[in-house]
Parts: structure tokens; sequence; C-alpha cells
């Protein structure tokens, strides 16, 4: 119950701050905040229950700490049905920081129209949320789809020079590749109807199916098309850069920081507990398109001159360790990979909010109309070489422990790809660090002597919640690891092919 | 015809009467408000009717018409679409220099043929529903031929849509011939009687093709659709909504009782050629509306794709063959509701906003530019149908679509499965491509749009978009409405 609390709570005040912004301007974001502080209220006991959950080593709590299921359509047996175990627990959390980060990052940088906006943010927001935490795959399938209006319609109000174009490829490929989810969802219900004579969406239910056949093949790939596309992973990246690089500054960070998690959290849930042989079958293919996302995107990010786009292929980089990571498992790759997505998160969204700062402040983001920088905003750069180090994978800082976490895990399970895979943390660093050569270091140019100002006290606050983020999680993942650690073990258990083996 | 019968009839007989006292009230009242409000209530009385005796059984009344749950629920959203066709029209008639008065008369009228079409178990009643439909319609797709900027182009799609319907119902009628010469009887049911394969086989097969193509026309299947276009373009907006709704709709039920009810289930051949004819729809029309920079040229090739989803479900239905709790008829009858919905909502605000300026009704899809920021509300509702057509979950859009889904992935339908998520793909872009120009900022003059009184075409498009919504969020009603009306077959 409480998470459909936190989903409504979200959805109320999205039409509270669209009333509200034909008032003013400030009523919107006062009320999208309040918003955000009754859902963390409302969310703070499932947390709490996960943490004391996590303290208690053989604790006889179900997995699902928190479960409603109302009718929907019983035709059909879909049930509104929410629950969330420590992965979800763990997802939630860090939708809710994302969002107070993006309405921060929004303060200041939207002016026109802040009613509409701040209700957009806020539906991206439920519709995330819901995402975690919908156990009915034609729940699931409906929120997957519902958070894509909202993010569209602020890449196209609020968005850049270019957002006309980047909006209509982010919802083509999205909504394209997610038809053929809703086609192989079909077929499995389908299956599972056939099989039992019970017609259920609820992944509960359908973790009994058969699907060990061809036609289970063929299934488990439309939910891969769909997953990696919003990962995002090689070859249907092409999407990202454009919508990040258009958006505004609080749309590149839900899209970096939340909404990509919502692909890997897609391949986590479902791909193998449904799928466990067709699954196996597949890894070593989804294994090489791991590595050649890691590789391939970190070479991209290098050749880049837009700041953001720079960091948009950083992203794609970091992503293929998660699919690396799921594929490889087991236990510590998986939880390498839920280290690696909420680092991941937290480090994109202090680039890309960065990167937005940057912009008020040079009106471009060109990185060689940059230059000198350091000297004139040393606040400011020197919290994105936090961030770029973060970034790069520096021992110490979340990023680091997820990444190693997914090639230890993946060096048991394929060694090769694990050897390859590293190679890109050797990459990493070049594109990061290129940043800071280019735009902090050297020469001040002309267009980068103009009206510089320091970061203000609400910036501060904003990336100061990333970097202890970042912090705790490099020196203490098992904080995180343990809150997810019974749903993981769960999951995984349920994702080893009868048959095959893992 | 006894008591019972003409109790039975009563629904069809209050829309019957609808024309009826409404062509004697202009006789003395030439009063646009009254008029509409007149034939609004009658049509509004013979929803009414319609559904208060739904479970009442089945009256067959003469050997023409059967009064059975599903006429009577098909009848009712037949009359919901007249109702709404008339109610968007009057503000748009109100801005016009037309005579207005005469406009709900042929609405009664192709409201009433509609009706009879669904009603018909018999093919004479079946000729009479299609042509009193179609003849009421082409003079409504040409009525606004003396004035406003489209007066060319509406002349053509009268025209149009006249030879057109000329050409289809002489198919209809040798198709209708051919039958009888099979079966000495003119009932749609016969067709169903086992015969051994006889010469007289052909005859059914050619005669029943040629019903189809006649059908077919009517639907605008590829690679009968040439006429739709001009004439959505060329018809007044109210008139377009209900060509693209009512007027489908109506042939679409007829379908349902004329193919899988009655089950003609030894032509395969059929079935390979309406295969043909889904594909064709599905992609030509999707590729086609690609194209189009005219909103209403782009709904009409929509409206091509749509009809060639719904193809699908039909495809799927007559091969399970049987109708009781099956759910490829269910999607056919969920997908009608859902189309019918969006298509009028999208006409509604297009015809509310012609009625503010008449440059609308062009269809240009520049004028639509920065809709959002001078007319939220409008832009908003014609969001939701847009959206709906795409298929986003929580519009009755998406209900239709994973019906249809369901429905293929139930007969293992593969390939056409996978031309309806291409269509469905390339749909995405066009829709889209509209949802962003209202989305984008107003670049120079605005265009200027007349004051118009539009609170009660508004309250009509709030309805529409929260029915759109509803079927979406809570499907379960008219689900259960479709079941009712298919058990009746």
């Amino acid at each position: 119950m409480q998470l459909i609390g936190v989903i409504i709570s979200l959805l109320a005040a999205g039409f509270l701050a669209l009333a509200l912004g034909q008032v003013s301007a400030k009523a919107a974001r006062y009320s999208a905040l309040a918003g955000l502080v009754v859902a963390t209220v409302i969310f703070f006991p499932v947390l709490m229950l996960a943490i004391t959950d996590a303290n208690s080593v053989a604790s006889t709590n179900s997995v699902w700490l928190a479960q409603a299921s109302i009718d929907w359509i019983p035709r059909f047996g879909i049930h509104w049905l929410f629950a969330a175990d420590g992965i979800a627990v763990v997802l939630i959390a860090l939708t809710l920081v994302l969002g107070y980060i993006s309405l921060l990052s929004a303060w200041n940088e939207i002016t026109e129209r802040c009613g509409l906006f701040y209700f957009c943010l806020l539906f991206t927001l439920a519709g995330v949320v819901g995402v975690f935490s919908a156990l009915d795959l034609f729940l699931f399938f409906v929120f997957w789809e519902v958070m894509l209006i909202p993010m569209f319609l602020i890449i196209v109000i609020w968005g850049h020079e270019n957002r006309y174009y980047a909006a209509l490829k982010f919802f083509i490929y999205t909504q394209a590749s997610s038809l053929l989810m809703l086609l192989a969802m079909l077929v499995l219900v389908h299956m599972h109807w056939q099989q039992t004579g019970m017609i259920s969406f609820s992944w509960f239910d359908l973790l009994e199916t058969d699907t060990s056949g061809s036609l289970g093949f063929w299934l488990m790939l439309g939910f891969f098309v769909a997953f990696v596309v919003k990962l995002p992973g090689v070859p249907v990246h092409n999407w990202l850069p454009d919508a990040h690089t258009q958006a505004p500054t609080p749309g590149s960070i839900l899209l970096a920081g939340i909404l990509l998690k919502t692909g890997a959290y897609g391949l986590l849930r479902f791909i193998f507990p449904l799928f466990p042989e067709a699954a196996a079958s597949f890894t070593p293919i989804a294994m090489i398109l791991g590595v050649i996302s890691v590789l391939y995107a970190a070479k991209l990010a290098f050749a880049q001159n837009d700041i953001k786009r720079l960091i948009a292929y950083a992203s794609i980089s970091h992503m293929g360790f998660v699919t690396l990571g799921i594929f490889a498992w087991n236990m510590v790759s998986l939880q390498g990979t839920l280290v690696q997505m909420v680092a991941h998160g937290l480090s994109s969204a202090g680039l890309f909010a960065i990167a937005g700062l940057l912009q008020q402040r040079l009106h471009t983001r060109a990185l060689d109309q940059m230059g000198g920088l350091w000297p004139q905003i040393p606040r400011l750069s020197a919290l994105m070489m936090f961030f770029a180090i973060a970034a790069l994978g520096l021992p110490g800082l979340g990023n680091f422990v997820g990444e190693f976490m997914v090639l230890l895990g993946t060096f048991q399970a394929n060694p090769l790809a694990a050897i390859l895979a590293a190679l890109g943390m050797v990459l990493a660093p070049v594109y990061a660090l290129i940043i800071l050569q280019k735009g902090f270091f050297g020469e001040a140019t002309a267009d980068s002597k103009t009206s510089s100002d320091d970061l203000v006290s609400h910036e501060i606050l904003m990336l100061a919640i990333l970097v202890v983020g970042l912090i705790v999680l490099g020196f203490w993942p098992g904080l995180m690891t343990g809150l997810s650690e019974r749903g993981m073990l769960d999951l995984m258990q349920l994702g080893i092919a009868t048959g095959a083996g893992g | 015809m006894d008591i019972v019968q003409l109790f039975a009839l009563i629904p069809l007989l209050v829309v019957a009467s609808v024309s009826v006292v409404v062509m004697l009230l202009i006789a003395f009242v030439r009063s646009h408000a009254l008029i509409c409000l007149v034939t609004c209530i009658g049509l509004f009385a013979g929803i009414v009717g319609c559904l208060l005796t739904v479970g009442d059984g089945i009256t067959q009344v003469t050997p023409l018409l059967i009064m059975d749950d599903f006429t009577r629920i098909f009848c009712a959203l037949m009359l919901g679409i007249s109702l709404a066709a008339s109610w968007m029209a009057y503000a748009y008639l109100e801005a016009s220099e037309e005579i207005k008065e005469e406009y709900y008369i042929l609405l009664a009228l192709a409201a009433l043929g509609g009706c009879v079409l669904i009603a018909s178990n018999h093919f004479a009643s079946m000729f009479i529903g299609i042509e009193l439909l179609s003849v009421s319609l082409f003079a409504m797709v040409g009525y606004m031929t003396h004035s406003g900027k489209a007066s060319d182009v509406t002349l053509e799609g009268g025209v149009k849509y006249m030879i057109m319907s000329g050409v289809s119902s002489s198919f209809l009628l040798f198709g209708v011939a051919l039958v009888y010469a099979h079966s000495g009887n003119l009932s749609i049911d016969l067709l169903a009687a086992p015969a051994g394969p006889t010469l007289s086989d052909g005859y059914l097969i050619v005669g029943t093709a040629m019903i189809l193509i006649g059908m077919a026309f009517k639907l605008s299947w590829v690679p009968f659709h040439m006429w739709t276009p001009d004439v959505y373009q060329g018809a007044p907006a109210p008139v377009t909504g209900f060509l693209a709704s009512g007027a489908k709709i109506a042939v679409f039920a007829f379908l349902i009782r004329f193919l899988i009810a009655s089950g003609p289930d030894r032509i395969e051949l059929l079935l390979m050629g309406l295969g043909i004819m889904a594909v064709g729809s599905m992609l030509l029309g999707n590729l086609m509306a690609l194209l189009q920079d005219n909103l209403k040229r782009l709904l009409a090739y929509s409206s091509v794709a749509h009809m060639g989803y719904m193809m699908v479900a039909l495809i799927a239905a007559i091969q399970v063959g049987s109708i009781s709790s099956d759910i490829a008829s269910e999607a056919i009858g969920v997908y009608m509701v859902a189309y019918a919905v969006m298509t009028l909502l999208a006409f509604a605000v297009l015809s509310l906003l012609a009625a503010r300026n008449p440059s609308y009704e062009t269809g240009d899809i520049q004028l639509y530019r920065g809709l959002l920021y001078r007319h939220p509300l409008m832009a908003i509702s014609l969001f939701v149908a847009f959206l709906g057509l795409i298929g986003m979950p929580l519009t009755a859009g998406f209900v239709g679509k994973y019906y249809l889904m369901l429905a293929g992935v139930d007969q293992q339908l593969w390939g056409l499965l996978w031309v309806l998520i291409i269509g469905s793909a390339l749909g995405l872009y066009y829709y889209l491509k509209v949802i962003l120009v209202m989305c984008k900022e107003p670049e120079g003059e605005a265009v200027a749009d007349a004051p118009v009184r539009s609170g009660f075409a508004g309250v009509l498009i709030g309805l529409l978009c929260l029915s759109v919504l509803f079927v979406g969020v809570h499907p379960s009603p008219i689900i259960e409405w479709i079941q009712l009306a298919l058990v009746s077959l």
C-alpha cells in the first residue's frame, strides 16, 4: 500500500503543480517539493523495514516488503499488483533522491511554463517508481510506456536547439521496441494460459511457465530488445546522445539517473527469471554486446566536443557493465550491477547537473570554447573533477565498487569478456580527464571569460548530496548490498536454468 | 408484424421519427439551436431505448431485421456516434453561412441506415441500410459547397463519395445475386448451410467475395481506399468524424454477423484475400500517412491503417469459427468502441477549431503550430486522441491494440502480427509529428481566432476525452457489454 501511496502522492502533487503554476512559478515549485517530501515520508517505513531486515541475518519475513494487489481487469487476470524487494527498494530510493536533485536543478533553470514542467517531472518520477514496483506484467508495461510521455514533453518544450528531432527519436526507439515486448508478453501469457488453464499477468504466476522451447527464446529476445534500447546498449543506443544533449538539465538528470535504470531493472527482473534456459543460451551474444558497448561507447565519448554528448556516451559505456553483470548471473556480478546502477545514477546526475550549470554560465556546451575555467569558478571546477574521477572509477567511490564487482563476477562466468571489458577502465580516464583538460585547465578562451559566477548555495546542496552518496557507496557498499542481498539471492535462484545449469 | 415485434423495434422507430419530426419542425420554425436539441434528444432516447431493452431476448421482426442484444448494443454505439456528430456540428454550422438545419435530417437518416444495417440478417435489409447510410452521407459530405475556403475540395469529395458508393453498391448487389443463385434465399444465415462441392459453390465463393469487395470500399481497405483521403479532406469536419467512425462501425458490425456468426468457413480463398487486404491496409495506410502534411488526409490514411488492424482480429475470428466467449470477436468489438471514441474526439476538436477560424478546415498542419499555448485544453484533447491512436496505455487505444494482439496470438497469425507491429511503429512518426507541431513555439503572426461560445462543444470534447481515458483505465464495463452483445449471436 505504501508503494501505491508514493505513486499517488507524486501524481497528486503533479496536478497541484499544474494548477498552481497558473498562479505563480514559486507555488508550483513548492508543491512539487511537497509532493516529493510526502512520497519520501510514505516510502520511509518500507526503507526502514528493508534495513532492519538486512541486519537480522536469518529474517523470516517475506522477501517482498510491501505488497498490494487490487483487481483491475478480471477478464484477463490483471491486477494492480505492487511489491518491492530489496532491489526495488534501493532503486526507488535512488529515484526519490534524484527527484530532489532534478527539482533543485530545475529551480533556477526552468522559468517558463513552470506548472507544466513540474507536472511532467513528477509524472516521470511516478512512472519510474511504478516500473520498479509493478509485478503484474500488464501494469509494468503501462508504467513503462506512460513514463515516456512526460519525458518526451520535457525534451520537446524545454529542450535545446535540436529538441524536436531528439524527442522524436527517443520516443520512436523506445515505443517501437516496447511493441515487441508487448507482443512477447502476450505470447508468454498465452503460453501460461495453455499450460495451466489460468490466464494471469502476475510475475509470480508466470514464473511457473515452461519457456524452454525455441518460442521461449524468441520471447526472451522480445523483452531483451525493449530493455536494451532503454539501457541503452550498442547497437540500439543511437537515441541516447541526442536525447541527453537536447534535454534540459533536469531532464538529462532524470534520463541518465533513473530512466536508463528501468532498462537494467527489466533485464534483471524479467530475462533470467522468466526465461532461464533461453537467457543462458543467449549469454555469449549478450556478453559480446556488453563488451562492445563498454569499449565502443568509451571511444566515441572521447571523440565528442559537446560536453553533454560526451557524458551521454560515457553512460552507454557504463551501462555495458550492467549488461555484462546481469548476464554473468552470479551473486557477485548481480550485486555489482546494482551498485553500478546506483553509482552511475549519482555520478551521471552530478555530471549532467554541472554541464547544465556551465551552459547557464557560458551559453555553450562545446568543450573547445571552454578552457581555463578552474581559476574563475574553482568550486564548480573542483566538483566537476570529483564527478569525473568518480565516473572513471577511482577506488573509494561508488563506481569503482560496482565495476570491480561486475568484473569479478563476470570473470567467473566468462574470463575473456571480463578481460576485454576491463579495458574499459583504461579508456574511462581518457574521456573523463579530457573534459578537465580541455575545459578547466589551460588558457581561458574569449568565450569562457564572460559572466562566470561560482556556485550558489542551492547548487552546492544539490551536488553535495551526490558527493556524499558516492563516497558512502565507495567506502561502505555493504550498506546497500545488504539491503538487496535477500531479494537478489531469491532472484538469482529463479534465474538458474534447471536443466542446462547456469 | 405483431405487437411484440413492434415493441422490439422501438429504438429504430424512435430514430426514424427523429428525421420526420426534425423535417416537420423545420417547416415551421427555423431555429438551429432547437433543431439540434431535438435531434440530440431523439438520438439520446434511441440510445436509452436500446440499452434498456438489453437482455429482452431475440425477436425476429419480419424476415428482414433481428433485434437481439448485439443489435441493441451496437445500435446504441452507432446512435452515440451520431449524437456526438450532431453535437459537434452545432458550433461548426453556427459559424458558417450555410443553411444549417437540414444537416440534422441527413444525420438522423444516416444513423437510421446504420442501425438497419446492424440489425439486418437479410440481404435486402442490408442493402437498404447501407444505401440509406451512403445516400445521406454523400449529401452530408458535400454539405458546405457554398461557403468556406474549401468549397472546391468539398464538391470533389461529395462527387467522389457518390461514385464510390455507386460502384460499391453494384458489387454488393451482384454478389447478393450470385449468393441467391446458390441458395435461392436472401437470408444471410443460409451461407452456413452445409453444401456439397457442387458447381453452385463457385457462385457462393464469387458472391461472397463481391459482397466483401462492396464492404471493403466502405471500410477503405486497401486497394479500395483511394477515395478516403479526398473525401475526408473535402467533407466538413463533423461529417468526417461521422464518416470515419459511424459509417465504418455499422459495416463492421454487419461483417461480424455475416462472416463470423453465419460462418462461411469453407472459403479459405477468401481468408487469404482478407489477409492480403489486411497487410496492404496496415502497411500502405501507415506509409501514406507518413507523407501527409494535411491533418485530415493524415487521419484518413490512419483510419485505413486502423481498419487494417481490425482485420487481424476479423481474420482470427473467422478462423476460430465460433463466436461465444471468444477473444477475437471481442477484440473487434472493443476496438470498434475505442476507435470510435478516439476518432470522434479528434474530429470534435477539429470541428470546434474550424468554427473559430474556417482556415482550420483546410487541415493544413502548420496552422496547428503552437496550439498548446493558444488553446491548451483543445491541444491536450487532441494529444489524448493521438496518444490513443498510437496505442498508449491508459487510453482506449491501448486496450484495443492489446486485444487485437491477443487475438492474433491466440490464432498464431504471426505474419499479420509482425505487420501490425511494423505498421504501429511507422504510425508513431506521423502521430508524433502532429503532437510536436502543437508543442512548437508559435511563429510569426498567430492565427486569429474568432471568439465562439465553445461551452457546448467543449462539454462534448471533455466527455469524449474522459471516455478515451476511462475505457483505457477501466475497460471492464466495455468488455462486459461487448461480451453480452456477442453472446446473443
